[in-house]
């Protein structure tokens, strides 16, 4: 190798992706000025479910934590943000923060006690985890018990008073805490946190050795989860206005079509969960009338993807033309010559 | 007091179902480190298959089992062979997103061809038939005979495992799936008669329980819930462990719903949660 090489994470299609997602997310700054209500609440949706979509990819395609007990922080920040608004007075945008502090701290002990379980039974330990607090929330009653409450009229409105305002509201908070969520990723993965990251889903054991503290990168990646799950699922239930436990810790809603996004838009890459929510939101759009059958089609190709693509449709995009919306790989460019890149991290099948 | 003695018999024999449950569970780990998430759901599964049968052949619950546990068998089979084994070797990822995905296909399956009311094998004079011991203490006919096959199937499922050349095949493949291999085992078949045989178990718990109690679609990931549980609490070193731990979850879950019926499941969850705080091994596990 020349002298001349350098390592850089930047490409050409990494710039572009920049440049995009700076473009979009001025775009979508000014959607306010002139959408519909219909228009932000399908927005705020595809932000949210976005937003869960990359969280759980981050804990289980960077950390291998493959949970499916992740409705237990989105029903925690519901909960949270009903008590807080009801019961402390606390205004509601106040409490989005405050409901993931509480999450983040509940947390730890929470993975103290998983952490013992490995791989498949850690993901129905975090089930039953999410069970303890669905069933726990059906046995506080000042918070409706069993059949769940609404949020008083007045705290919805101290967010604006007509609906347009509060939608307005909402959207710019979710678009602000997506945005913050993505970041907040992006810069883990490209600190010494991340690299061990790497290491760690690469290969545990050589991890282990070569001195990478495993169980502590795990519980930073669970913690900052539960964070920015509980905040996601603060805003859901300030969008909906009313909570239950059944709703509120739903498996089927807050992890299985997340799981499925991820799945279909690809575990373990940056984009993947997004450009999987998308087609997510797509589908729905088109085919939701159909009940039950839906979910089935959703499983069935989520299974598909599983057997044929492991990683998903953003792994293939990658495998195919080598692009990267993101610049977070390392890779070896020859300035000498100029040239092509002469190889990159690559990712073994999983 | 008698009360109590009556809460906790009660408990034991729950505790036989909650241990079929578990049973199948293990087994599939044992042979091929594959934790099954449609576990509970196949369990739904195979009540809606008796349900069928006894609807169709006017046949008596127990009597379709002849039919249902053949069935299941075959099921388990072909998933495997023709979805799991595709997964296995390596990541974890892809063996439990697909038993995911299998998951919520069936459960809205199920939704879809039966919808979402209550059911129940109707078993006839089976139903209310019970032993009496005391004053206090009644046992029904239909949960002793579910702790009785309980312990029937370990037991048989140990002299399989320890005393047939199957057994030997499924502790072989367990062991070491290459070794195996070059021996002359075709793994990709006794993996299949591995889920065969934990969907064999599935079906006689999920008939019996369905006799017992109300079912619906949704009320799979319960049971699988309860099948980890009794797993884990029990340790991974034994079906009797498993038997033990399941019998410990059925007597938690008894004397908590003789409290209040709000805390019987909530309870289970606990005692699960502080057996994985104090002791993660399981009860049972022997030291080594």
């Amino acid at each position: 190798m020349s002298a001349s090489a350098t390592i850089t994470r930047s490409s050409r299609s990494s710039q572009v992706g920049l440049i995009f997602i700076a473009v979009a997310a001025a775009a979508l700054l000014s959607v306010p000025a002139w959408a519909s209500n219909d228009a932000m609440r399908l927005l705020i949706d595809i932000f949210l479910y976005a937003a869960l979509a990359c969280l759980w990819n981050f804990l289980a395609g960077y950390a291998g934590l493959v949970s499916v007990g992740q409705q237990a922080y989105v029903g925690l920040g519901g909960y949270g943000l009903f008590a807080l608004t009801t019961k402390a007075g606390l205004p509601p945008l106040l409490c989005v923060p405050l409901v993931g502090l509480v999450a983040a701290v509940a947390s730890i002990p929470i993975a103290m006690l998983l952490f013992r379980l490995r791989g498949a039974y850690f993901a129905i330990g975090s089930w039953v985890v999410a069970e303890v607090f669905r069933l726990s929330a059906i046995l506080i009653t000042p918070l409706g018990g069993g059949s769940g409450m609404s949020l008083p009229a007045r705290i919805a409105q101290s967010i604006g008073q007509a609906p347009h305002d509060r939608y307005v509201s909402v959207y710019l908070t979710t678009l602000g805490l997506l945005l913050a969520i993505l970041i907040g990723i992006f810069l883990v993965l490209r600190s010494r946190t991340g690299l061990a990251l790497t290491a760690i889903r690469d290969n545990e054991l050589s991890a282990r050795s070569s001195g990478i503290d495993v169980d502590r990168t795990k519980l930073i990646v669970y913690v900052v989860t539960a964070f920015g799950t509980a905040m996601i699922g603060a805003l859901i239930f300030l969008q909906r206005l009313r909570i239950s436990p059944d709703a509120g810790f739903s498996v089927n809603d807050w992890t299985a079509l997340v799981i499925f996004m991820v799945v279909i838009g690809g575990v373990g890459s940056f984009e993947g969960p997004i450009l999987g929510a998308l087609v997510y939101f797509f589908l729905r759009e088109t085919m939701s009338n159909l009940g039950p059958i839906y979910l089935i089609v959703l499983g069935a190709v989520a299974i598909g993807v599983m057997l044929i693509e492991p990683l998903g449709l953003w792994g293939y995009l990658r495998a195919r033309f080598g692009m990267q919306f993101v610049p977070l790989q390392l890779r070896v460019v020859d300035r000498a010559a100029s040239a092509a890149p002469k190889f990159e991290e690559t990712r073994p099948t999983a | 007091m008698g009360e109590w003695i009556n809460t906790i018999v009660q408990g034991i024999m729950v505790g036989g179902l909650y241990a079929m449950f578990a049973i199948g569970l293990a087994l599939i780990f044992g042979v091929m480190k594959l934790v099954n998430i449609a576990h509970g759901d196949l369990i739904v599964l195979s009540a809606y298959v008796a349900l069928i049968a006894t609807q169709t052949l006017g046949l008596n619950p127990l009597v379709s089992l002849v039919l249902v546990v053949p069935i299941m068998f075959l099921v388990g089979y072909l998933i495997q062979r023709g979805l799991f084994n595709r997964t296995l070797g390596g990541d974890v990822l892809p063996p439990l997103l697909v038993s995911f995905g299998l998951s919520v296909i069936i459960q809205n399956g199920l939704l879809q061809l039966f919808s979402a009311d209550n059911r129940r094998l109707q078993a006839g004079a089976l139903e209310v038939a019970s032993v009496r011991l005391s004053d206090a203490v009644t046992i029904g006919l239909l949960p002793l005979l579910q702790l009785a096959l309980a312990v029937a199937v370990i037991g048989a499922l140990q002299f399989l495992l320890y005393r047939t050349a199957l057994g030997r095949s499924f502790r072989a493949v367990s062991d070491d799936p290459r070794i195996a291999q070059l021996m002359g085992l075709n793994n990709r078949h006794v993996f299949g008669l591995a889920m065969g045989l934990s969907l064999a178990i599935v079906a006689l718990a999920g008939v019996l329980l369905a006799i017992r109690a109300n079912f619906d679609p949704a009320t799979g990931p319960t049971r699988l819930i309860f099948g980890f549980e009794a797993v884990i609490i029990g340790g991974l070193s034994s079906f009797w462990g498993t038997l033990a731990g399941g019998i410990i979850l059925g007597i938690v879950q008894s004397v908590a719903a003789s409290i209040d019926p709000g805390y019987q499941i909530l309870a289970g969850h606990l005692a699960f949660l502080a057996v994985l705080a104090i002791r993660p091994t399981g009860l049972f596990r022997r030291e080594s």
